[in-house]
């Protein structure tokens, strides 16, 4: 190592170590992708019916719901954090509608204030997570019973399926001339809204610091607490919105309504390059996940094999994505030959 | 320059551990090409080497946690091949770590025997017995722990106590102690260094892992060089002097480190007035002028990281006041201090300074991110034109500025670091542990650019455990003694002595 | 501090004092809650299903994991069960324990060797057996449903009568409970969950069995909710593709309730019984107090996040006595 010397030769950085291609292409989002569009081509090609238009907007019209939650819950999922309480508020929001239509008000009203519920049970999950201090985990899993049982304490084994048709028709139209579900427009603005969010405002350069390191990012001014509450409160507000839509789509609301749908949500966004350890994750693959398991579960129903089969074939991918992350990284590990059992620091630490 | 060198002739009898010729690269990084090492019975051995010299890596072959390339690895005598840590463990070897690793949740008991607890009737843990041999433990080494607290909000000292037993319940041969005073308080360090004297009377042996010259001279026997992955000589320690160990260690004579400016020093920046935090500090009142260099020297464990923390905001307070040019800052608010101009470059730098996984330009320019937006938008492009401007000033080794940041050395981690807070065009700079865990050539470096960030009228805060940079670099020396300022010494007036004295004396004392 | 102070001071002493006044309260307001012949064995008979997942759960939970699958293992050997019944006419019930132990059992290997070997987070794991289990599960019911008149009387006798005025599946229940309290407190294994769960790096670092231990502890998990299927078949007698729906939370819940720390290290198989029994008696309390059983959910939830806020609250006192106590 020189000693300083009063002027060096002044350094020329590479921007990147990898060529843009190896960097785009050699992701887990390019994979899932690549997965989507091989299972899409194979599914057009030899199920029946499955390239027609009406199944691309039942499809669409199904993974909706999952798609708006599945925004909120990727951020979450990135600062390391989880929300398990999404389809109880989806439930609840439901219940709300529901309510206040039959009480008389117009949809605009109960709409807003549903979404106004989403919101007060999005500061409930931060409230706790950011101001006691309690892991999501936890939080979440109280709070999953909490919502769900208000939402069937409310309207109990009622449902209310009076709706303006006006409204249920909206929900399951399509945008004219296309088998595209008009409710995708929503989705679209709200997809981008979400991936400029993160990928390219401070507040997105945040959530990845959280995630990787929550301390540093302390130290380094951002406000770790604030971030993660308003997080929250985006995914009770965005899943009061999906129950709004499952509602009008269904024309009931139901206290029950999307009941295990967090589990699909968290599937899919695991599924889609997101890791669970927090920090790492695109909105890209994020769709790219839900659309790959709505796909294969529409395509395997116009097969006609039956909805467990279904389920199985989607905890399958699960547990094989996160499994071969871990695999390429023992390999990775091996490598570099440190011969050791359990992850080494860097050996640059010396 | 000699080639490999020899160790000095000795009867093989008495050694415990031979190792010779080892060799370790982890890829394409060589960490190890001759490490070697005798250690006897009844000693304590200090192993000294700049970070990068292949300490930590050897220490980790012996310990069982990696695997040599080459050379050999004798224990008493005998070949050995440790493919995990338990087997080097049932061998006889105990490393005390730096940050010791107990279960929080678990009684102080439970940690010593677990996996090893005296059993009664069916198989079940006799804790009767167990407590009473905890009890013995400490009894030997003359230290009093209660053994049925959980070990959750013990001091480090105390937890390094608890591994040391651990290791004679193991009933280890080996001992090595990897930088273990690093955290501790002078009344700590005393008493380990008494629980290693008695070991050593045991006939056990100690391998002593420090950068301290001071404690190596004051506790061990005999002191081995090693510098860039290789042995370069071992003496006992009546037979060496610190300057030699030093040009063992760096390989040339090392002049003045410490390249110190005179600087016109300009108005009050900074005014910290009555702050206190019960049971941190208390009553801590000072300022920095620009282009002064204000260090905060004291023991470990002092407070003072605390006391910067306070006033940077990412710790609260409980009373007292925080002004940048005459306007107050509210306290627990950390961006509302980097907008008015501080800068906070913190101890540890990979838990709190950086993000290690995160890339270099992200790193660099993640104070800044809000000043890099264009309504409201960032980009990687002016991620990586802000970095580069930064990495090039100050000289950043890396691959790339996509480069995880995890992988650069310390020294060039820790630039990253100073080039993340320097775009924030800081008024006050608190650095903690500047130069700690880099090598010497970038030690300089980075005192030199203290000193030109000075010149440019900036107010710098130093807290330093290090006394010569201490003593080489402040304009002022304020002294924290368990929470208080005990001393506000002028750079003409300031010494060893004097700092040191302020450092363990209460105010009234060190009036 | 006395050993009864100590003892007076602990969660679960806390819950089951809350239990004991759940009931009083109840009985006091319809004296058959409890004073009737059914009213006694329903209260310690329901919740005796719920106990065995509990407490395979919160050993998991203690070695900083969680197992999301139980509810369908519990399915799937429910299922199991009756259809041993049919297809082996004949068939000994005792054995029929054993079938449904092993096949519990098995199921949790399968998540056990995936976290443990391939180091992927339990919660995602789980997840996805989650899916595959109940998959399973509804492919192989089809339409169909087990009936109580497949299965032969005396296995559902042991559903519904009890020795000594204590029914035989709480008894079951309370054996293994003993068993599973007495292995994590007084064995060396036991001991370990523990420190795997309070720190698993410290765990690896001191040389622990910890591969073996969490693969252990999924077995076991697997194993009990595999026996709570075959209790579930002799309880109710009825089995359809959807039996044991939704009890990982609730064994998720009863844990936490009954103070297992979700972060793993602490906590007791004792206080997850105790839990899972102040969760369901709670359900069934409601009705009888007036409240409309459409509100348990919502009482679960509440008691979830009373028990982690109250957990939090100690747990930052006693870290501020420890710490004062160092310093002094």
């Amino acid at each position: 190592m020189t000693q300083a010397t009063a002027s060096a030769p002044t350094r020329v950085y590479k921007d990147y170590a990898r060529p843009l291609w190896r960097r785009l292409l050699l992701t887990r989002e390019a994979a899932i992708i690549a997965l989507l569009v091989i299972v899409y081509v194979v599914a057009a090609l030899s199920v029946r019916n499955f390239a027609a238009p009406i199944t691309i907007t039942y499809l669409l019209l199904d993974v909706a719901a999952i798609l708006f939650i599945a925004l909120p819950m990727t951020l979450i999922i990135i600062t390391g954090e989880i929300d398990l309480s999404v389809a109880s508020i989806v439930g609840l929001s439901s219940v709300t509608l529901g309510t206040l239509h039959q009480a008389g008000l117009p949809i605009e009203a109960a709409g807003t204030v549903a979404i106004l519920v989403g919101i007060v049970a999005g500061a409930i999950n931060g409230f706790f997570i950011t101001v006691v201090g309690l892991p999501s985990l936890a939080v979440t899993i109280g709070t999953l019973a909490l919502f769900r049982g208000l939402a069937v304490g409310i309207l109990g084994t009622t449902a209310v399926t009076d709706f303006t048709e006006f409204w249920t028709d909206l929900a399951k139209s399509k945008i004219p001339g296309t088998p595209v579900p008009t409710v995708m427009i929503l989705f679209v603005v709200l997809a981008i809204v979400f991936a400029v969010l993160l990928h390219f405002t401070p507040f997105g350069r945040g959530i990845y610091a959280i995630g990787l390191s929550s301390e540093a990012a302390r130290f380094s001014g951002v406000k770790v607490e604030q971030t993660k509450f308003i997080l929250f409160v985006l995914s009770g507000a965005i899943s009061a919105l999906a129950g709004i839509y499952y509602t009008l789509r269904f024309g009931s609301a139901r206290g029950d309504n999307a009941t295990g749908l967090e589990l699909s949500v968290i599937a899919a966004v695991l599924l889609g390059g997101v890791s669970i350890f927090g920090g790492r994750g695109n909105i890209a693959g994020v769709i790219a996940g839900v659309l790959l398991i709505g796909i294969l579960g529409s395509a395997l129903r116009l097969a006609n094999v039956t909805s467990d089969v279904i389920n199985i074939i989607t905890g399958a991918l699960l547990v094989a994505s996160v499994v071969s992350t871990s695999v390429l990284a023992w390999i990775h590990r091996k490598r570099i030959g440190a011969g050791i059992k359990k992850g080494p620091p860097s050996p640059a630490q010396d | 320059m000699s080639d490999t060198p020899e160790p000095p002739a000795q009867p093989t009898a008495h050694a415990v551990l031979e190792l010779s010729r080892i060799a370790k690269a982890f890829g394409a990084v060589v960490a190890l090409t001759n490490g070697t090492l005798r250690l006897e019975r009844g000693s304590i051995h200090a192993l000294v080497g700049e970070n990068g010299a292949g300490k930590s890596t050897l220490v980790k072959i012996i310990a069982g946690l990696y695997q040599r390339d080459a050379g050999e690895f004798l224990l008493e005598g005998e070949s050995v091949d440790f493919t995990s840590t338990a087997q080097a463990k049932e061998a006889g070897i105990a490393v005390i770590y730096q940050e010791p690793t107990l279960f929080p949740d678990l009684s102080v008991t439970e940690n010593i025997f677990m996996g090893r607890q005296p059993r009664g009737a069916l198989g079940m843990i006799d804790r009767r017995a167990m407590k009473a041999e905890a009890l013995a433990l400490f009894e030997r080494l003359g230290v009093r722990i209660d053994p049925d607290r959980p070990t959750l909000g013990l001091s480090i000292a105390d937890q390094q106590i608890i591994e040391i037993a651990k290791a004679i319940s193991l009933d280890a041969k080996v001992l090595i102690m990897d930088e273990p005073t690093a955290a501790l308080s002078g009344v700590e360090v005393d008493r380990l260094f008494a629980v290693a004297r008695g070991l050593r009377d045991e006939d056990r042996a100690i391998l002593f892992i420090s950068h301290r010259f001071d404690e190596v001279f004051a506790l061990c026997d005999t002191v081995t060089v090693m510098r860039d992955g290789a042995y370069i000589a071992t003496s006992p320690i009546g037979d060496t002097t610190v300057p030699q160990i030093v040009r063992q260690m760096v390989g040339r004579d090392v002049t003045t480190l410490f390249p110190k400016q005179e600087v016109p020093i300009g108005d009050v920046v900074l005014e910290v007035d009555g702050l206190t935090q019960p049971g941190v500090f208390h009553d801590v009142s000072f300022v920095a002028r620009a282009g002064e260099i204000v260090a905060l020297a004291g023991l470990v464990g002092a407070g003072r990281s605390e006391i910067a923390r306070a006033v940077f905001g990412v710790d609260p307070y409980a009373s007292g006041s925080v002004k940048v040019n005459g306007r107050m800052l509210p306290k627990h608010k950390p961006a509302t201090a980097m907008a008015a101009g501080i800068a906070l470059v913190p101890e540890d730098r990979r838990q709190q300074g950086l993000v290690l996984d995160s890339s270099v330009s992200r790193n660099a320019t993640l104070a800044i991110r809000k000043q890099l937006a264009r309504f409201g938008l960032i980009t990687s492009a002016a991620e990586n034109e802000s970095a580069r401007v930064w990495a090039s000033r100050l000289e950043v080794k890396t691959a790339s500025l996509d480069t995880e940041v995890g992988t650069l050395s310390g020294g060039n981690q820790q630039k990253v670091v100073l080039g993340k807070w320097l775009a924030t065009d800081p008024k006050v700079l608190f650095v903690d542990e500047p130069t700690r865990g880099i090598d010497v050539g970038t030690k300089a470096e980075v005192h030199r650019l203290l000193s030109e960030l000075a010149g440019q009228g900036l107010a710098i805060v130093m807290i330093s455990s290090e006394l010569p940079e201490v003593l080489g670099m402040a304009d002022r020396v304020l002294v924290v003694h368990e929470g208080r300022i005990t001393a506000d010494i002028p750079r003409a007036e300031a010494t060893a002595e004097s700092v040191m004295f302020a450092a363990t004396h209460t105010a009234g004392e060190a009036a | 501090m006395t050993r009864l102070g100590h003892l007076l001071k602990q969660r679960e002493t806390g819950i089951a004092l809350a239990l004991i006044l759940v009931v009083v309260f109840t009985t006091a307001k319809n004296p058959a809650f409890l004073f009737s012949s059914d009213g006694w064995r329903d209260l310690l008979l329901t919740p005796s299903i719920l106990m065995l997942v509990a407490v395979g759960q919160a050993i998991v939970i203690i070695t900083r994991n969680v197992d999301l699958s139980v509810g369908s293992v519990v399915g799937l050997t429910a299922y199991l069960t009756g259809r041993v019944f049919i297809d082996l006419p004949g068939v000994p019930w005792p054995l029929v324990f054993v079938i449904g132990l092993v096949a519990g059992g098995l199921l949790g290997l399968i998540n056990g060797a995936l976290v443990a070997f391939a180091k992927v987070p339990a919660l995602v794991i789980t997840l996805g057996t989650l899916y595959i289990y109940r998959g399973i599960n509804v492919m192989w019911t089809g339409s169909d449903r087990i009936n109580s008149s497949d299965m032969p009387r005396e296995f559902l006798a042991l559903g519904t009568q009890s020795l000594l005025g204590i029914p035989y599946l709480t008894i079951i229940a309370l054996v293994v409970l003993v068993i599973a309290g007495w292995y994590l407190r007084t064995q060396r294994a036991g001991r370990e969950f523990y420190a795997i769960g309070s720190d698993p790096a410290a765990a690896h670092l001191y040389g622990l069995k910890v591969t073996q231990r969490v693969l252990t502890a999924f077995v076991v998990c697997g194993a009990l909710a595999g026996l709570a299927g075959v209790l579930y078949a002799a309880r109710y007698g009825t089995v359809n593709s959807q039996a044991g729906s939704g009890w990982e939370l609730d064994a998720v819940g009863a844990a936490v309730i009954g103070g297992v720390a979700i972060f793993g290290g602490s906590g007791t198989v004792w206080g997850a019984a105790i839990g899972a029994y102040l969760l369901l008696t709670i359900n069934r309390a409601l009705p009888v107090i007036g409240v409309q059983d459409f509100w348990q959910r919502a009482v679960v939830g509440v008691l979830i996040l009373g028990a982690i806020v109250l957990d939090r609250v100690l747990a930052v006192r006693q870290s501020r006595r420890l710490t004062e106590a160092r310093d002094r």
